[in-house]
């Protein structure tokens, strides 16, 4: 598993998830979830992932993970479509575990509104929810 | 996350084992018991003790001694199966049911002597069922005692488990369904050849003052520390029941597919319901299965066509959705294809036979 920590390039939502958007293109935004929540949920066995397409909604459920013991939401952090999923965790899905901010990330989306980032947290305000 | 409970957990006499060891605890039947030892351990744990041996502390069922001339006579008309068939030393399985056949708890009875008697409980059902025991002993020369608090419980499972054991034991162990008293590492002990895991292995019911240093020493001989989680997992792959998922007072043993422990001819409480359940056929019928595609299915998901999943995991041996359903009757048969309804989506899966995960076959 991977050592705890919140990197300072991501935003956060306060459900546990991260948002990579890369300055070269700012409409379309990597998620997964934190260190946090792949320690809560244990170790993944099964990852649900939505279809290229759909549109996913900011505060909302958009996919599913599960540990052999429970299955939890995934919340979307930005709103958008979605433009690409992470195939391998298909076959691989214990990568949220071992790599939550690397290999492990879940989907890219379009974002339909930008300015809903303003809403989300640095590493430092993540990280003193969890405390 | 689930909220921490408010009310007071009970503790095992291994707590400080489990802290050190780094598990995550959760409150269990109003026991604070260990789920892994660290977050990702689950399935490690549960190749342990398919692979080599696990411990798992159980401290939290609870046990009942029953004693005196007529305490056959009270367990004849309490538990399920027919307690005089018991030979001295054995062990046996059975239910215990209202009148109208409901069961109220699933149990294992050792005979300690010919009129002494051990029954181990589940945890969340043990002060009732001491009541319920209490009432239907009255009148006969039996007395029945709530002797939890004497007993510490360490199962060690798998096919290395009793290897372990018996290097510190000061007899040969006890043959499988069998229990007898034996000295391991220096301490007295109640020695039951049985599990809940579909492996070999042995239940260790010790006192609560021993139970740290017998924990070292089986742990220490090879034995992985093993938490509800992979219990939980081992004893669905092995189709076993638990109470509360499987079974409850609103089913009868019939439909659970535990009809072997039951002998109505002995009069027990609720014979002539099963007997009536026996007879006529039950409209749904427990049964094992196992997802022929991607997805867990989980308790309380719907069969389409009627039924519901009472337990759902992912097999950690097979790496496919495991569990069990009540279906309906004419669906209960190995080879029938069913739909799952997991959170909106149809999952497809296959009733299968018994047990789930077997080693000598490919499952």
């Amino acid at each position: 598993m991977a050592d705890a920590g919140y990197p300072d390039d991501l935003l956060y939502h306060p459900e546990h998830d991260w948002v990579r958007i890369d300055p070269a293109d700012p409409d379309v935004a990597t998620f997964g979830v934190t260190w946090f929540a792949q320690d809560a949920l244990g170790e993944v066995v099964f990852f649900d992932p939505p279809s290229v397409g759909s549109t996913v909604t900011a505060g909302e459920a958009y996919a599913e993970v599960e540990s052999v013991k429970a299955v939890s939401d995934v919340i979307a952090p930005l709103s958008g479509e979605i433009v690409e999923v992470n195939a391998a965790l298909g076959d691989g899905p214990e990568a949220i575990n071992e790599d939550p901010y690397g290999e492990g990330w879940m989907v890219r989306v379009r974002l339909s509104d930008p300015s809903e980032r303003d809403a989300l947290l640095d590493a430092a305000a993540y990280s003193a929810t969890l405390s | 996350m689930a909220a921490s409970s408010e009310t007071e957990l009970r503790r095992t006499a291994l707590h400080d084992r489990h802290v050190e060891a780094g598990a995550r605890l959760v409150p269990f039947a109003g026991w604070e018991m260990p789920v892994e030892y660290g977050p990702t351990r689950l399935i490690a744990e549960h190749r342990a003790v398919r692979e080599a041996a696990g411990v798992f502390d159980v401290s939290h069922m609870g046990q009942i001694e029953t004693s005196g001339p007529q305490a056959l006579d009270a367990l004849q008309r309490l538990l399920s199966n027919d307690v005089a068939a018991l030979p001295i030393g054995g062990a046996q399985y059975s239910v215990m049911c209202r009148e109208d056949g409901g069961v109220l708890d699933d149990l294992i009875t050792y005979r300690l002597a010919p009129d002494r008697f051990l029954t181990v409980t589940n945890a969340a059902n043990h002060e009732r069922d001491v009541a319920w025991f209490r009432d239907h002993a009255g009148g006969l020369d039996a007395h029945v005692e709530d002797v939890a608090e004497r007993y510490a419980a360490l199962a060690v499972q798998g096919p290395r488990a009793r290897e372990v054991v018996q290097a510190i034991s000061d007899a040969p162990l006890p043959e499988r369904l069998t229990v007898g008293e034996r000295t391991i590492a220096g301490a007295r002990m109640l020695v039951c050849a049985t599990g809940y895991t579909g492996e070999s292995g042995v239940e260790l019911l010790l006192d609560p003052a021993d139970a740290p240093r017998i924990w070292d020493e089986v742990v220490r001989r090879g034995a992985t520390p093993a938490g509800l989680g992979a219990r939980d997992t081992l004893r669905l792959e092995a189709c076993y029941c638990l109470y509360g998922n499987e079974l409850g007072e609103e089913r009868g043993p019939i439909e659970a597919g535990l009809g072997w422990c039951c002998k109505e001819d002995t009069g027990f409480v609720g014979a002539e319901a099963v007997r009536a359940a026996r007879v006529a056929g039950t409209a749904e019928c427990l049964v094992p299965f196992r997802l022929t595609g991607p997805g867990i299915a989980r308790p309380g998901n719907a069969v389409a066509g009627g039924g519901v999943v009472t337990s759902g995991t992912l097999s950690p041996m097979l790496g496919v959705g495991i569990g069990m359903a009540y279906v309906p009757a004419e669906r209960a048969e190995p080879g029938v294809a069913i739909e799952i309804d997991v959170r909106g989506k149809l999952r497809s899966a296959m009733v299968s036979s018994k047990p789930l995960y077997a080693k000598e076959s490919d499952g």
